[in-house]
């Protein structure tokens, strides 16, 4: 028995070293791959966006691996990730950076899902001096933090729903309007209400309801019987999908009436599948939608890289994991435009970054925030009972006119 | 300060109405929890994951095409032996032991069921739909969820026919004589064991019922049950262990209470209020104790 666990342990140390030998044989660049990190969440409360964004990184790897991949000094490198599921959770992610960065020596980084987790990760790339790009980090903090290794190829937080109070006051002959809103306390939510706040006051317009909901509250039936008493112009509402969902659920079933309905999650929470009618004229804001005609050489437009995601992952890429491919393709042209693998050189390139890809143009600002791409609104509409996303603001991406106002319920079949 | 209640009278008709129709509902949850801990003396912090187990249950035949109503009847059958099930695997190594034992299992078992739900199900939040209407009193003043209305008649329903079972059935009869002295009752020829294992079952039913009712008035996601947990754990600590019509009322009370509370101290101040308010009502007991034993001496 004590032999047996004897070579039981030999056996495991054994494994170990071979693992760990393995492991940090991995250095930044690895023969002819370009190898980055990246915490992810694969399991837990935010999987299903966890998935999309590796799906999208997935996907950007394999195209430029294919198209060639990256030259630097004459030599043609492959992009090649390695991942780790951080469960959902900011203090495993930290964790997790600094596992890629001090064992698998990875020498670049691609961000986590999610504002919060992103905020876990910074300070641990910051400190080793890490370039990051990421895609789904989007909360105003990130960058008023000071970050230099730090890129977000998405529009901040507070720019989400500033676009439809701008739409609202047009239409209202550019007189201010009323506003009621209500947002969840969360980072993000908190800051799509900060971009409100300024749009108030650019506007001249008047904030009658500003609730804030808390985390756990999954009914909103006060709020909106605050809204029916005071006939509000435009109605807010963020708080992921969950606010997404329940709002539309109690607005339909408490027959709240309101000319405008703006809020964030739409396509994350797959409004028009789940709630069908009932969601139609939402405004939604959203980072990305296939129907914008921004081109690049590696996915051409939004609609063929839908088409080539649809057959690859058997769904309707969401903007989540648009993004992601994107942070790719900034990737390779700061490894291109530096020329060199040093940190700080890529770094410097990542800076000075300009450039068009599918998503959008890509131009990052001082706290490392994409200042180079507007935010888009889409409405909810329907053809019977077949509802789909339309873009109606910025005017020059719309397909469709913006429909105003939102009929009463009593006149909605 | 000018509170938009007071200024509208037809709010306040709302309010009082939103507030009890979801109370009786957290009620319905509260009193499985008020059963289970009277008799087996068990903290079951996977309360609120049973729930919203239940309403995944639901929401599965809604996805197949079956009405969701029809989950307050199936839900329930289902649940109860999961339940049981839980109890032969897991509570059974614990009833006996002490409170925080048995808090850390249920904890583990609300932990497993969530990711187990989440691998199931993903990590998306989803909604069924009744399809139920409206109600609207008042010239549309005052809009009632039909949804809401029979969530609420269905919880009365069960609520009602439980204490009658519990009143007038053996195994009612031997889960009373339990909850009162379980080893008197042993001694006099109940099979404690099997006691405990139903009662677990009929309160993973409870369960079963409340979560295919919030899927069609509220969200599910696999990770939004422990407020439920911390919900109904307040509605037994205000109303007491084994006392029905208090736990009716008090779900009904917290209810309104937090619905007042959103308007007069605001939104984000609304969960703040009912904690205050059971800090309240601790401290009052604990007064109020004192005296009595004071009295005693």
């Amino acid at each position: 028995m004590n032999k047996i666990a004897k070579l039981f342990v030999t056996f495991i140390s054994a494994i170990t070293l071979a693992l760990v030998s393995f492991t940090s044989s991995f250095a930044k660049v690895e023969g002819e791959y370009i190898v980055l990190g990246s915490a992810i969440s694969l399991t837990g409360k935010y999987s299903s966006n966890g998935v999309h964004t590796q799906n999208g990184y997935n996907m950007a790897v394999d195209r430029i691996n294919k198209m060639g991949g990256v030259e630097v000094q004459g030599k043609k490198y492959k992009f090649e990730i390695i991942y780790y599921d951080d469960e959902s959770n900011p203090k495993r992610a930290a964790q997790l950076a600094e596992r890629l960065i001090k064992q698998d020596g990875v020498h670049y980084m691609l961000g986590p899902y999610s504002s919060g987790l992103t905020k876990a990760i910074a300070p641990v790339t910051e400190k080793y001096k890490i370039p990051m790009v990421e895609a789904n980090g989007a909360s105003r903090s990130l960058f008023t933090k000071g970050y230099k290794y730090l890129f977000a190829v998405l529009s901040p937080a507070n720019q989400y729903l500033e676009v439809a109070i701008d739409l609202a006051v047009e239409k209202n002959g550019g007189k201010g309007v009323r506003i009621a809103q209500a947002f969840e306390q969360d980072a993000f939510s908190q800051d799509v209400r900060l971009g409100i706040l300024d749009a108030a006051k650019r506007t001249g317009s008047e904030i009658i309801i500003d609730d804030k909901l808390p985390k756990e509250l999954n009914d909103m039936a006060a709020t909106l019987a605050k809204v029916k008493a005071t006939k509000p112009d435009v109605l807010v509402v963020s708080g992921h999908t969950k606010g997404a969902l329940t709002a539309i659920r109690q607005i339909s079933e408490m027959k709240v009436d309101v000319p405008m309905l703006a809020m964030t999650h739409c396509d994350a929470a797959k409004l028009s599948k789940q709630h069908g009618k009932k969601s139609e004229y939402a405004l939604c804001a959203s980072q990305w939608h296939k129907n914008l005609s921004y081109k690049d050489k590696f996915f051409g437009g939004g609609k063929k890289y839908a088409k080539d995601f649809q057959k690859e992952f058997g769904y309707d890429p969401p903007y989540q994991s648009a993004e992601s491919s994107a942070a790719l393709l900034v990737f390779k042209d700061a490894f291109e435009r530096a020329n060199s693998f040093d940190r700080d050189a890529v770094r410097d390139a990542l800076v000075d970054t300009e450039m068009q890809t599918f998503y959008g143009n890509i131009k990052f600002g001082p706290g490392g925030q994409n200042i180079a791409k507007p935010m888009i609104l889409f409405q909810v509409r329907c053809k019977g009972d077949d509802c789909e996303n339309r873009v109606v603001a910025p005017t020059k991406w719309a397909s469709d006119k913006f429909y105003h106002p939102i009929p009463k319920w009593s006149e909605r079949s | 300060m000018d509170f938009l209640i007071f200024k509208a009278p037809m709010l306040m008709v709302q309010a009082s109405l939103d507030g009890i129709l979801l109370g009786i509902l957290f009620a319905l949850i509260a009193y499985g929890m008020a059963l289970q801990w009277g008799v087996m003396n068990i903290i079951n912090i996977a309360q609120g994951d049973l729930v919203i187990l239940g309403g995944y249950i639901a929401y599965t035949m809604y996805l197949a095409g079956i009405h969701p109503a029809w989950g307050v009847i199936v839900s329930p059958i289902i649940m109860f032996f999961v339940g049981w099930a839980l109890y032969k695997l897991v509570i059974n190594k614990v009833v006996d032991r002490d409170l925080f034992i048995s808090i850390l299992a249920t904890f583990g078992i609300a932990i497993v069921f969530q990711q187990l739900m989440n691998f199931i199900f993903g990590a998306d939040v989803v909604v069924a739909q009744s399809e139920y209407g409206t109600t609207m009193l008042f010239d549309n003043s005052v809009t009632l969820p039909n949804s809401k209305i029979f969530s609420a008649f269905i919880s009365v329903l069960y609520a009602v026919a439980l204490v009658i079972y519990m009143k007038k059935s053996r195994l009612g009869r031997a889960i009373r004589a339990t909850a009162q002295n379980a080893r008197a009752a042993k001694i006099l020829g109940v099979d404690t064991e099997k006691v405990y294992a139903a009662t677990f079952g009929i309160n993973a039913a409870l369960c079963g019922i409340a979560g295919a009712l919030i899927s069609i008035t509220l969200t599910l996601h696999p990770y939004v049950g422990l407020p439920y947990t911390v919900r109904s754990f307040m509605i037994v600590i205000v109303a007491g262990l084994g006392n029905l019509p208090a736990v009716a009322v008090s779900g009904m009370g917290l209810g309104l209470f937090e619905e007042f509370a959103d308007y007069i101290l605001g939104t984000e101040f609304r969960i703040g209020a009912v904690f205050m308010l059971l800090v309240f009502i601790l401290v009052y007991r604990r007064f109020k104790l004192s005296k009595k034993r004071e009295y005693l001496k």
